[in-house]
């Protein structure tokens, strides 16, 4: 039951939601919301928790999962530090075998290349198996905006992504898009979209879908995907699935389309091995997924089946610029979603108070990194440092080490905000100085006498006692005890 | 052995009976213990904050107060202030190598308190006696840095008339973060609200960490929310039921 606060604690809370002076807005408030939402609280705990079991289990049975952590790291550093090399080894594979390459620099180039061609084939029904680069470059949104007057529809056909593009919905997992969606709410989805009521259950209402998507499935006339992993040497794409909709969405229609960040190469056909044994332990508790595809250009002389024409575009997107640098285990990432089900904040607030199409730890690091940190300036301190996740990264990304670089070069640039700057130049000297920290904590002492419980107090002390006890300092400190006599 | 005490800021000011206990429990060991007194802190305040200039400074010092005299060893009740200096010093000063070198050799002789008991003095029953039931939060420092997982549970099974049981997702950090917990109050208020409902549920009557920044977090929580948890220290409990 809610009461009417006093005037005083309402005073704290509107301080509380100034963001302390640290400049942290937008993920607190977002945050806030999401941490009072009973309903998703639980269908986060349900998904995280099933997929931590999972991924715990088979692990575990994995005797050389260190091992294979260890070799995935190493690939992917050689791969970046000979990626341009790497790149037009894979172009060239790809044209060999009579695939079309092209380099995006950005998001607008891959729309662009994308929208051309639906146009040159005159295409009505583009069917798309999920895909996390063009969540990030918001492909459908701007296909529709930007090329309007061909009328394209656009389906997504993994089954969470088909819910979440009918609910206006964005994904809020890498792995799980609609983990914060429970079964109410997505047969409300389902129904509108039936034109009747659907019954609650998972057979009803997977067998609506499976109808619904096979009428697209069988008339798209490009049909696109993302890519887990590229293969420099073959020029072979991997997709990776538990639901067989990229396999329809790669064989069916006559042009395949694949959007691939330029960081999801790797050299030999037998990094695979490595690679396709820790993504499914490590995303969905599975040894392998249902299905593994490994498409090697469009459809060959005598081949059975395929697309009549490849499509590879080589996404940077803001990628490259990571090469080289201290931030470039960011772009060793695999897209397991493994981090996010083991941090403890994500485990609070679900993906989309990340307010990017990347949630969780991996989020956090690669959204500033690539979009540039003044838009997402809060992202880097969504964090307690806790490791989790470097402890659950199958590549053994230090995310929480890339976190405190973040957080250093927003310092640096000058983000941090005045108050910060002043508060830690205030700590460098006072803790520089025995002289002066003796002479503060007697000062704390005096200035905590007068301090009455209810009372507000100001900065980041508010933020502590807004829902935490303070404990007070000691009537004598350590070193007065020491050198009393211990 | 000759042991040099690093006692973290706030322990000093806020909960210096840590140190106290931890000088106890050493001194019954036969260890010479001393205390530098020109020591502050870390500086992991500011690291933590992206403040690594300010940190260096702090680092600085510390190094210079630790290296003044020759220890066998710098010992710590904190998983997490040991880990900025074996850890996160060598990280800060990477790009120097004076300090690098520096912070890399004195990283090696800083211990967090339960490994230098159980690893290095070869000790497991302190003779200590507590009444109760507890839990025992691992920090995350000390979890996934230090690897130190095992050390304060030895040390605790050897307690008289202590129960130690098990709580669920033991492994979750508990929200303090450092200026975490002020930047993201709701998140880590609801972090350390997951930890006290499995602290709950757990049945124990005793929250024991070797981290007296995480106890101060979710005893905070624990007071404000009406619960009267007995919380104490590892060094705390190691020391009780020993007169004098």
């Amino acid at each position: 039951m809610e009461t009417e606060k006093p005037a005083r604690r309402r005073e704290t809370e509107d301080r509380r939601n100034e963001g302390i002076a640290s400049g942290v807005e937008g993920f607190n408030e977002r945050a806030r919301r999401a941490v009072n939402d009973q309903q998703l609280h639980d269908s986060i705990e349900l998904f995280t928790h099933k997929s931590v079991a999972g991924r715990n289990a088979v692990l575990n049975a994995l005797p050389e999962a260190p091992e294979l952590r260890e070799r995935a790291y190493r690939i992917k550093q050689e791969t970046m530090a000979n990626l341009d090399r790497y790149l037009e080894q894979m172009a060239d594979a790809v044209e060999a075998r009579g695939g079309n390459v092209f380099f995006a620099t950005d998001g607008e180039d891959a729309v662009r290349y994308i929208g051309d061609l639906a146009r040159e084939k005159g295409a009505k029904v583009i069917t798309k198996s999920k895909s996390m680069a063009t969540e990030e470059i918001e492909l459908n949104r701007r296909l529709e905006e930007d090329y309007s007057d061909l009328g394209l529809e656009i389906v997504e056909t993994d089954l969470g992504e088909w819910i979440a593009q009918l609910a206006g919905d964005t994904p809020s997992h890498i792995v799980g898009p609609i983990l914060h969606m429970n079964r109410k709410r997505i047969t409300e989805v389902l129904s509108r979209t039936a034109g009747e009521e659907l019954p609650p259950d998972v057979e009803a209402l997977g067998s609506f879908a499976r109808r619904r998507l096979r009428e697209k499935f069988v008339t798209a006339d490009i049909g696109i995907t993302g890519a887990n992993f590229g293969v420099a040497e073959t020029g072979t794409v991997a997709t990776i699935t538990n639901e067989g909709n990229a396999r329809l969405v790669t064989s069916v229609p006559p042009v395949h389309v694949v959007v691939m960040g330029i960081e999801k190469l790797v050299p030999r056909f037998t990094d695979l091995s490595v690679f396709v044994r820790l993504l499914a332990r490590s995303g969905t508790g599975q040894k392998l997924t249902v299905y593994t595809n490994f498409i090697t250009g469009p459809r060959g002389e005598g081949e059975l089946d395929g697309a009549e024409e490849f499509h590879l575009i080589l996404m940077d997107n803001g990628r490259s610029k990571l090469l080289g640098t201290e931030f470039e285990e960011a772009l060793y990432c695999i897209r397991c979603g493994a981090c996010l089900n083991v941090c403890p904040v994500y485990r609070q607030t679900g993906g989309h108070a990340y307010g990017s199409t990347y949630s969780g730890p991996i989020g956090a690091v690669i959204t500033p990194l690539l979009k540039g940190q003044g838009e997402a300036k809060d992202l880097p301190h969504a964090s307690s440092l806790c490791g989790a996740c470097w402890e659950a990264c199958p590549v053994g990304i230090p995310l929480h080490d890339l976190l405190l670089k973040l957080r250093n070069q927003q310092v640096e640039e000058g983000l941090a905000g005045k108050a910060q700057e002043i508060a830690f130049k205030g700590f460098e000297s006072t803790m520089k100085r025995p002289v002066l920290y003796r002479i503060s904590s007697r000062a704390g002492r005096l200035a905590q006498k007068p301090l009455k419980k209810d009372r507000p107090l100001p900065g980041p002390l508010g933020a502590w006692t807004g829902s935490r006890d303070l404990p007070p300092l000691a009537e004598k400190s350590f070193r007065e005890l020491w050198k009393e006599g211990i | 052995m000759r042991v040099a005490l690093f006692v973290p800021c706030y322990v000093d000011q806020i909960n210096p009976e840590v140190g106290v206990s931890v000088v106890r429990v050493l001194r019954r060991l036969g260890v010479d213990v001393t205390y530098p007194e020109g020591q502050t802190c870390c500086g992991q305040p500011a690291f933590n904050s992206g403040f690594f200039d300010e940190a260096r400074s702090v680092g600085r010092r510390f190094l210079d107060v630790f290296e003044r005299e020759r220890f066998d060893y710098i010992v710590c009740p904190s998983g997490s202030c040991t880990t900025m200096v074996s850890h996160y010093y060598p990280f800060i000063f990477k790009d120097l190598p004076d300090e690098r070198e520096r912070s890399e050799t004195l990283g090696q002789r800083v211990r967090e308190f339960s490994d230098f008991l159980v690893n290095v003095m070869g000790v497991k029953d302190l003779g200590a006696r507590l009444e109760g039931r507890a839990v025992f939060h691992t920090g995350c420092h000390q979890r996934r840095e230090l690897g130190v997982l095992e050390e304060p549970r030895e040390l605790l099974a050897s307690v008289d008339e202590l129960e130690l049981v098990g709580w669920e997702n033991e492994e979750l950090c508990c929200g303090f973060g450092g200026t975490f917990a002020v930047k993201m109050p709701d998140v880590s208020t609801a972090m350390a609200d997951e930890k006290i409902k499995a602290l709950q549920k757990s049945g124990a009557d005793t929250l024991i960490s070797g981290d007296s920044s995480c106890l101060m977090h979710l005893k905070g929580r624990l007071r404000r929310t009406g619960h009267d948890t007995r919380v104490l220290h590892l060094a705390q409990v190691l020391d009780s039921g020993k007169a004098g």
